[in-house]
């Protein structure tokens, strides 16, 4: 029973996984101490800042578009496909909920709903335009994607600043949405039912993943392309399919970014956070697995906020979290891990 | 006037780092290892140049130690694909993330500034003809690389090593030094590439300042098929489209117009020669099936 349990603490630390995390959390504490500051002070400030009372409905808020962009990453990443194009998707989803939010003619709650789907719909169709892009002209998707992403951010950029404009404000941003048409927030905090959306749309994933004959396909695909197409997977129809659900679901990050506070779409305000690249991070630390994403999310919301709070109370650049984050990519990516051998002979001494 | 002189010369200006990076991204391509590390690369060269530039006051001590210190970060991709083989997608992507970062927490620890570091005293490279020396330096490499490519024995090997690498070991020819070597020249024409845009364009460092210049670079490689002078092609038409949209600016165009040009121009550049020739794109390679 005991040799049983060691056996798998000492195989959970083997995984890459926890060997990546663990290397990240090191290597941070070695810049740290090159800046000078103190790494258990500095990551206490991370945990208690970011998890505490005061920084928890931060942590929850960044939370809902980090998971949102980690699963519009995750669900093409399971069939093997990369979709770089996360910001203009979400950008187009963002600007379109702003759009409907201030010209919908229908009452209040329809029009939540409304820009909801409206921000879905156009970021499924701009990622279906990447998917088209690979399957009729030979583009890999990652490039389009990414390629794709600028010019969907100029547009809203441009929209923002000049047509839509709120006239009178010298901040690049739209005029406020009209009263109620918002998300409800939780109590006084800035949480609102957006968290509830991208952990339902989670709930989603997790289910096709584990009991669908599609969710099935998915993963076959990612195993191996070519038995999944030999098994009769239709490898365009499935990446259309998936680019659009991963770009609906990139909009509905834009479009909750939207209907939160500050109930408007201001230029830069959802990529300038990087949720795009943080919610990739996430995906591929949980090799897009749907409960590891949302783990893995959770994990980098809580090093984004807490980056914060440490660079208060240390004055240690926030930017060291996103260090941490990309050495633990690069420890996984290389799928470095403790070797063996080495396990071996502790076990023995145990 | 749209089309004179000065178009040109600001389309060579802006062609340059484009074309060094690309380079690289070939030479790895023709090795076989497939580099979207280009960004990430670009970048630590353009922070090292200013920094030992300001440091140092000197610009070419700069543009060495750049080259230098971007040889030493492509370390990760050689030691992560090739020898560990791990998947060159993903380490790329996170190598370009950890760039972002570490540039802008070396900008805040070593400056003590957020966004830009902007100083009058800073070293920028001579023009020669209105260009850096390493635009001219650009186009000799272009040379180099084409002539190695197609007429020497390493180049040739290191070719053998990208199309057949079991095939180039049975003859000797060890594939794991050769891609090493094409990931530490890449990373040298990205440090350079930096280098070139942090001192050569402009004298300053701003956060994320390769903006995707290196994602371009990478489809320049695509579309000039991986062959020196197809890149430098690619590379021109990317520089023409961003000095056009510099251009149009002067105009009255908004900026988030001309911003966007080089992208579409890019992508609607590879859409018609990809178009054609898609068959022959190797998934393993490019990525699209992984």
């Amino acid at each position: 029973m005991n040799n049983l349990t060691t056996t798998r603490i000492f195989g959970a630390l083997r995984s890459p996984i926890t060997f990546s995390v663990l290397a990240g959390v090191l290597i941070g504490a070695l810049f740290l101490v090159g800046t000078g500051a103190d790494p258990i002070a500095a990551y206490e400030a991370v945990l208690t800042g970011s998890l505490g009372a005061d920084g928890i409905g931060s942590t929850l808020t960044t939370g809902t578009s980090v998971l949102g962009m980690a699963l519009a990453l995750a669900i093409p990443l399971r069939a093997g496909l990369i979709n770089l194009g996360g910001d203009g998707q979400m950008v187009l989803g963002g600007i379109t909920a702003a759009v409907t939010g201030l010209y919908s003619p229908l009452p209040a709650p329809l029009t939540v709903v409304l820009a909801l789907l409206a921000g879905m719909a156009a970021g499924a169709l701009y990622a279906a335009l990447a998917a088209l892009c690979e399957n009729h002209f030979g583009v890999p998707l990652l490039v389009s994607s990414l390629l794709l992403s600028y010019p969907a951010v100029s547009l809203a950029s441009y929209l923002a600043r000049y047509p839509l404009k709120e006239p009178g404000s010298s901040l690049p941003q739209t005029r406020s949405l009209p009263d109620g048409v918002a998300l409800p927030a939780f109590g006084d905090s800035t949480v609102t039912w957006g968290l509830v959306l991208v952990v339902l749309a989670a709930a989603a994933y997790w289910f096709t993943d584990k009991r669908t004959a599609f969710g099935y396909e998915i993963r076959m695909t990612g195993l191996n392309a070519r038995f999944a197409a030999y098994a009769g997977v239709e490898r365009r129809g499935l990446t259309l399919k998936l680019m659009s659900v991963s770009g609906a679901t990139a909009g509905l990050v834009g479009a909750i970014g939207v209907l939160s506070f500050p109930y408007r779409f201001v230029d830069g305000s959802l990529t300038a956070p990087g949720y795009t690249w943080t919610g990739l991070t996430a995906a591929l630390l949980a090799t897009a697995a749907p409960l590891g994403t949302l783990v893995a999310s959770f994990f980098f919301a809580v090093l984004q906020v807490g980056g914060l709070a440490m660079e208060r109370t240390t004055e240690v650049p926030r930017e060291l979290t996103q260090v941490l984050q990309a050495i633990v990519i690069v420890f996984l990516a290389a799928r470095l891990r403790f070797p063996s051998r080495w396990f071996n002979r502790r076990k023995e001494a145990v | 006037m749209f089309f004179d002189s000065d178009l040109l010369l600001s389309a060579l200006r802006a062609l340059t780092p484009i074309l060094l990076a690309a380079l690289g991204g070939a030479i790895c391509e023709r090795a076989g290892v497939f580099n979207i590390g280009l960004e990430g690369m670009m970048l630590m060269g353009c922070f090292t140049a200013v920094a030992t530039s300001w440091f140092t006051g000197s610009p070419w001590l700069g543009v060495l130690a750049a080259a230098l210190a971007a040889a030493a970060y492509s370390l990760i991709l050689a030691v992560g694909t090739v020898t560990l083989r791990g998947d060159a997608v993903v380490l790329g992507v996170a190598m370009n993330l950890l760039a972002v970062g570490l540039t802008s927490f070396l900008l805040r620890t070593v400056f003590g500034v957020q966004g830009t570091f902007d100083d009058p005293s800073l070293a920028g490279l001579p023009l020669i003809g209105g260009l850096s020396p390493l635009a001219y330096l650009s186009w000799a490499a272009v040379a180099v690389a084409a002539v190695m490519l197609s007429r020497h024995v390493w180049g040739l090997r290191l070719r053998g090593v990208g199309e057949a690498p079991d095939a180039a070991a049975t003859l000797g020819v060890s594939p794991a030094k050769y891609k090493y070597a094409a990931v530490l020249v890449s990373g040298v024409l990205c440090g350079l590439a930096g280098a070139q845009l942090a001192l050569g364009n402009v004298t300053l460092f701003t956060e994320n300042m390769t903006a995707g210049r290196g994602w371009i670079a990478v489809v320049a490689v695509m579309l000039g098929r991986a062959l020196p002078l197809g890149v430098l092609l690619a590379a021109l038409l990317f520089g023409l489209a961003e000095a056009a949209g510099f251009r149009l600016q002067g105009l009255g165009l908004p900026q988030q117009a001309t911003d966007a040009a080089p992208y579409v121009v890019t992508l609607g550049a590879l859409f018609l020669t990809t178009a054609r020739r898609r068959r022959r794109i190797r998934p393993s390679s490019t990525g699209a099936a992984s």
